[in-house]
C-alpha cells in the first residue's frame, strides 16, 4: 500500500497520483484541502491506495481511502482490473455459443448468468420450455445459491478473522460442486442451460446424491451459526456497522440481500416470478436495520429456504422432456441424426450458423445471490446477438459502498466490504 | 521388572537372524551407547547418512515449502481457494501458508484472466518478490487469453512476465492444479519432467517452419540441421549416462 | 409490464406534458419501451418517478446500445421498475451521432437516481456518450488513458490471431 499526505492543495483538487496516474476529487473534508486549506497536523488526511493486490478485496478491487486517522473520510472504488470484454466478445458469437461467455461474468452465480441470458432469448424467441426443465433450472439455480453463499461466508468470516468457518464452508462447498459434476460434468462453468431448456437429463443417482445433501444442509447451517451467531468478536464487528438506510438503497438501485437486510421485502423470485418459482413454497428472509449482522443473517437464512426449494422441487420433478421440441432452436437428439434427414439438417444448421431470432430487444432479470441480475439482449435478425448487456447487481452495488464506510473505521471498511459481497467479473464483466 | 520385560522384548544376543529393521535398531541403540566399533561402524554409518549436493539440499527444501502469494483475479481464484480447503489439501505439499505480501511469497499463481489494466499491477507484483520465485499460469486466461481473444485481455501473461508451469483448464479442477503444483516442485528439486518429445522417443521430428515453405536460407538451414544433431547427442549422453531412465 | 394500451396513454400523457417528448412506443415480448427525444429524458423521467400513478422510482439498469446501420444510432436504454406495482418500463433516448471528433450529449439523471452514477460512466466508457453534468464523467472500466469506445460496433474485438508454424516467418515472435 503505498500512502501519501497532504500538505498543500494543487490548484485541482487533492491531487492523489495512483498506480495508473489517475486523479482522484474528494468531498467533505478533502474539499477543504482542496479550496485552499491548510489542515492542522492531527487533521490531515492520509490517503491509502487499498491496491488491486490485497488479501481482503474479493477479487481485484481497488479503493482510493483518505483517512483521518482512522476514521475513512473520503473513498473511491476504481475498479475494471478484470474487464475482459465480455459483451463485446458476446456480439460476435452465435446465441448458442454466447453462454459460457455469459457465464463467466458473476464467477460465483454461474447458472443466473445463465439463466439471465438463456430467459431473454426464450423471451425474443416466445419459446416455452417444457416443465422439467424448469424444475431442473431451478434445483440447479438455488444450489448455486447456496454454494455462492457457502463461498461468501467462509471469504467473509475469513476477512474478519474466523478462519475456520472457510475451511467448513469450503467442505460444503465440495458437496455442492460434486452434484454439480454428477449433473452437468464440470464444477465450475457448466454451460448446463441452454436455450430451451437443459442440456442433459440428470443421471440416475443424482436425486438420492442431493436427498443426502438437503437431508444434511441444514445440520451444517446449524453449525455455521453456531460458531458465529453468538460469537462476540463477530458482534462487535458487525453490529450497528456500515447501516445505510432503505431510502438511501433504493435511490442507488441496490437489490438482494443488502436490501433486504435493511428491511424491504423485494425479492424478484416472489415479485415477478419467473421460470417455476411460483409452485414452491418458500419465505423472504427480512432484516431490521441493514447492518453486517443483518445481511449476515439475511443470507444464511436464504441458504435454508433454499434448501426447502430444492427439496421441494426434487420431489415435485416432473417426468418428461428436458429441452424443448423446437428443432429450429435447439438440436435434436442423437439417435434421431441416424435415421431422420431433417433432424441431420437441422443439426447442421445449429451447429454451424446457429438459430436466428427475430428482431427485437428484451430485458430479463432474475435473482441472484447478490441481487438483480437483468440481462438486455438486443437481437437484429441474423444468428448474433447485436447487443447484450447485462446488469450486474455487484456493480450497483457497490455504490453504495461509499455511503456504508464514510465516517466509520478502516477496520469497518474491511466488513463492509464483506458484508457487500461483490464479485469483480460481475463488476468489471 | 520391566528391564526384564524389555530384555524378554528386545534380547542382546538373539538366536536367529533378526530382520532387516531390528538390526538396524540395535545398531543405532549401540551407536548411542557408545558400543559399536570397527566395521559396524563404518556400515551403519554408510546406511544412514545421506551424501547430497548443495543445489540438491536447497532445492529440497525449496520445493516442499513453498509460500503461494494470495492474488486471485477471477473464476480461476475461487479453485485455488479450493485447494486451500481440506478436501484438496495443498498443505500436504507443505504450502498452506499463502502469504498475502509478494515479498514474503515464493509462488504467485495467476489464476484468472489479466486484463490491460491489471498487467502492470501483475508484474509490479512479480518484481517485488525475491528471488527465487517461481509463476504458474492457472487456466487457459492466464496461459493464453483463454476463450477471452479481444482487446480487453492480454492474450498469455507470459507476454509480460516468464511463467513456469502452464495449466489448462478453463477452470482446472483443483487436482489439476495440484499436478501442475507438483510438476512445480520437481522443477525446483532439479529433476524436471521431461518434455514430450523425450518421452515419446519423438525427439529429431521437430519441423523447420522456413523450411516446409522454402523460404529458408540455406545458412539457416545448415544450423537448424548442427543445432539439431547437437541435441540428439546431448539427448543420447543422457540415456547412456541414466541407465534405466527413459528411453 | 402496463400493458399496450397502457403504453400509450402514458406517451399521450407525457406528450402532453411537454410536446414532443416520446417519439415512438414499442411494446413487445411483453415489454414497454417509449422512444425518448434526449433533450427531454430527464422531464421525462421526472414526470414518471414523481406523478402519482405512474411512480416507477427504481432504476434497474442504464446502458447504451449501438445500432450502427439504423439512425439515431445511439441509444440509453433506461430500464424502470414500479416497486409497487412490480412493473418495468424501458426507455430509449435515441441519440443521433454527431459525426467527425465531436460526442454525442445527453443530461445526466444522477440527481434524480443516484444509482446511475457508475452506469453512466460505463456508458461513456464504452460508447463516448458524455452526460453533461455527471460528477465524475471519466472512464470506470478502462484505463485511464484509453483511446477508443470498445463497445461500438465499428470497434474492432481486438485480440490476436492464432499463430501456426506456416505463419512464423511473416508475424515475428512477441519478444522480437
Amino acid at each position: 500500500m503505498s500512502a501519501h499526505t497532504h500538505h498543500s492543495t494543487p490548484a485541482h483538487g487533492g491531487d492523489i497520483l495512483g498506480e495508473t496516474g489517475e486523479e482522484v476529487i474528494g468531498t467533505s473534508p478533502v474539499e477543504r484541502t482542496a479550496a485552499g486549506d491548510v489542515l492542522e497536523p492531527e487533521e490531515e488526511l492520509l490517503t491509502i491506495n487499498f491496491g488491486p493486490h490485497h488479501p481482503a478485496t474479493h477479487g481485484v478491487l481497488r479503493l482510493l481511502v483518505s483517512l483521518e486517522g482512522e476514521i475513512v473520510r473520503d473513498l473511491k472504488p476504481v475498479v475494471g482490473y478484470v474487464h475482459t470484454g465480455i459483451e463485446k466478445n458476446c456480439e460476435d458469437k452465435s446465441y448458442w455459443k454466447v453462454i459460457p461467455f455469459v457465464e463467466r461474468m458473476d464467477y460465483l452465480s454461474y447458472f443466473f448468468n445463465m439463466e439471465a441470458f438463456v430467459g431473454c432469448v426464450e423471451r425474443l424467441l416466445e419459446l416455452e420450455i417444457p416443465p422439467r426443465a424448469k424444475y431442473l433450472r431451478v434445483l440447479h439455480m438455488e444450489l448455486n445459491r447456496i454454494h455462492s453463499h457457502l463461498v461468501w461466508l467462509g471469504t467473509s468470516a475469513l476477512d474478519l478473522g474466523a478462519m475456520s468457518m472457510f475451511f467448513y464452508c469450503f467442505r460444503e462447498r465440495d458437496r455442492i460442486l460434486d452434484l454439480f459434476e454428477m449433473s452437468t460434468g464440470q464444477r465450475m462453468h457448466t454451460r448446463y442451460f441452454q436455450v430451451g431448456g437443459v442440456f442433459e437429463d440428470i443421471p440416475l443417482g443424482f436425486a438420492h446424491n442431493l436427498r443426502a445433501f438437503c437431508a444434511e444442509m441444514p445440520t451444517r447451517i446449524d453449525q455455521y451459526e453456531a460458531i458465529l451467531n453468538a460469537n462476540e468478536i463477530f458482534l462487535e464487528r458487525t453490529r450497528n456497522v456500515g447501516v445505510v438506510s432503505r431510502e438511501r438503497l433504493l435511490d442507488l438501485g441496490v437489490t438482494g440481500p443488502l436490501l433486504r437486510a435493511a428491511g424491504e421485502p423485494w425479492d424478484l423470485r416472489k415479485v415477478t416470478p419467473y421460470e417455476c418459482y411460483e409452485d414452491f413454497d418458500f419465505s423472504i428472509p427480512v432484516g431490521t436495520i441493514g447492518d453486517g449482522y443483518d445481511r449476515y443473517r439475511v443470507r444464511v437464512q436464504e441458504m435454508r429456504e433454499s434448501v426447502r426449494i430444492i427439496e421441494q422441487a426434487i420431489d415435485g420433478l416432473p417426468e418428461g422432456p428436458w429441452i424443448a421440441d423446437d428443432r429450429k432452436v435447439v438440436l435434436p437428439p442423437r439417435d434421431e441424426l441416424s435415421v431422420s434427414m431433417e433432424a441431420l439438417i437441422h443439426h447442421f444448421k445449429l451447429v454451424t450458423e446457429g438459430f436466428r431470432v427475430p428482431p427485437g430487444e428484451a430485458y430479463f432479470a432474475v435473482e441472484s445471490p447478490r441481487g438483480e441480475l437483468g440481462s438486455f439482449v438486443v437481437a437484429d435478425g441474423s444468428s448474433k446477438p447485436a447487443r447484450v448487456h447485462i446488469r450486474d447487481p455487484s456493480f450497483v452495488n457497490l455504490q453504495c459502498l461509499r455511503d456504508q464506510c464514510i465516517g466509520g473505521y478502516v477496520a469497518d471498511m474491511i466488513q463492509n466490504l464483506a458484508m457487500l459481497d461483490p464479485i469483480l467479473g460481475g463488476i468489471d464483466r | 521388572m520391566r528391564r526384564e520385560k524389555l530384555r524378554a522384548l528386545a534380547p542382546l544376543d538373539e538366536p536367529e537372524a533378526p530382520s532387516d529393521l531390528r538390526v538396524r535398531q540395535l545398531r543405532a541403540r549401540d551407536l548411542l551407547r557408545g558400543d559399536l566399533e570397527g566395521p559396524d561402524l563404518e556400515q551403519h554409518v554408510e546406511e544412514s547418512v545421506l551424501t547430497t549436493t548443495m543445489g540438491k539440499a536447497l532445492g529440497w527444501g525449496r520445493a516442499n515449502s513453498i509460500f503461494p502469494a494470495t492474488f486471485g483475479l477471477a473464476c480461476c481464484a475461487i479453485e485455488m481457494m479450493s485447494i486451500v480447503s481440506p478436501r484438496y489439501d495443498i498443505a500436504r505439499f507443505g504450502a498452506e501458508n499463502l502469504r498475502a505480501s509478494p515479498r514474503q511469497a515464493d509462488l504467485l499463481i495467476l489464476s484468472g484472466r489479466v486484463s490491460i489494466k491489471m498487467a502492470p499491477v501483475c508484474r509490479r507484483l512479480y518484481d517485488q518478490m525475491l528471488e527465487p520465485k517461481w509463476v504458474i499460469a492457472m487456466g487457459a486466461c492466464s496461459s493464453s487469453g483463454g476463450m477471452f481473444a479481444n482487446y480487453a485481455v492480454v492474450q498469455g501473461a507470459d507476454k509480460f512476465m516468464p511463467v513456469d508451469i502452464h495449466v489448462p483448464g478453463c477452470p482446472p479442477r483443483p487436482e489439476a492444479l495440484i499436478y501442475g503444483f507438483n510438476k512445480l516442485q520437481r522443477m525446483i528439486l532439479g529433476s524436471p519432467d521431461p518434455g514430450w518429445r523425450h518421452r515419446y522417443s519423438a525427439v529429431g521430428t521437430e519441423e523447420w517452419a522456413r523450411e516446409a515453405t522454402g523460404r529458408a536460407s540455406k545458412e539457416e538451414i545448415e544450423a537448424y540441421e548442427a543445432a539439431r544433431d547437437l541435441i540428439a547427442s546431448h539427448e543420447s549422453a543422457r540415456s547412456q549416462a541414466s541407465r534405466g531412465g527413459p528411453a | 409490464m402496463p400493458d399496450a394500451p397502457g403504453l400509450e396513454l402514458i406517451a399521450q400523457e407525457l406528450n402532453a406534458d411537454a410536446e414532443g417528448s416520446v417519439l415512438g412506443t414499442y411494446h413487445e415480448h411483453g415489454q414497454g419501451c417509449l422512444i425518448v427525444n434526449p433533450e427531454r429524458i430527464i422531464d421525462v423521467l421526472r414526470w414518471l418517478r414523481d406523478t402519482p400513478g405512474q411512480e416507477y422510482r427504481f432504476l434497474s439498469s442504464l446502458h447504451g446500445v449501438d445500432y450502427l446501420p439504423a439512425e439515431p444510432r445511439f441509444g440509453v436504454v433506461y430500464e424502470l421498475m414500479s416497486m409497487p406495482r412490480a412493473e418495468r418500463l424501458r426507455l430509449r433516448a435515441a441519440l443521433a451521432d454527431p459525426g467527425g471528433e465531436r460526442l454525442p450529449e445527453i443530461d445526466t439523471c444522477v440527481e434524480l437516481f443516484p444509482g446511475a452514477d457508475f452506469q453512466e460512466r460505463e456508458v461513456y466508457d464504452f460508447f463516448g456518450i458524455v452526460f453533461r453534468g455527471h460528477p465524475d464523467m471519466r472512464r470506470i472500466l478502462m484505463p485511464e488513458e484509453y483511446v477508443g469506445w470498445p463497445q461500438r460496433r465499428d470497434f474492432p474485438v481486438g485480440g490476436e490471431p492464432v499463430i501456426f508454424t506456416h505463419d512464423e516467418p511473416v508475424m515475428p515472435r512477441w519478444y522480437e
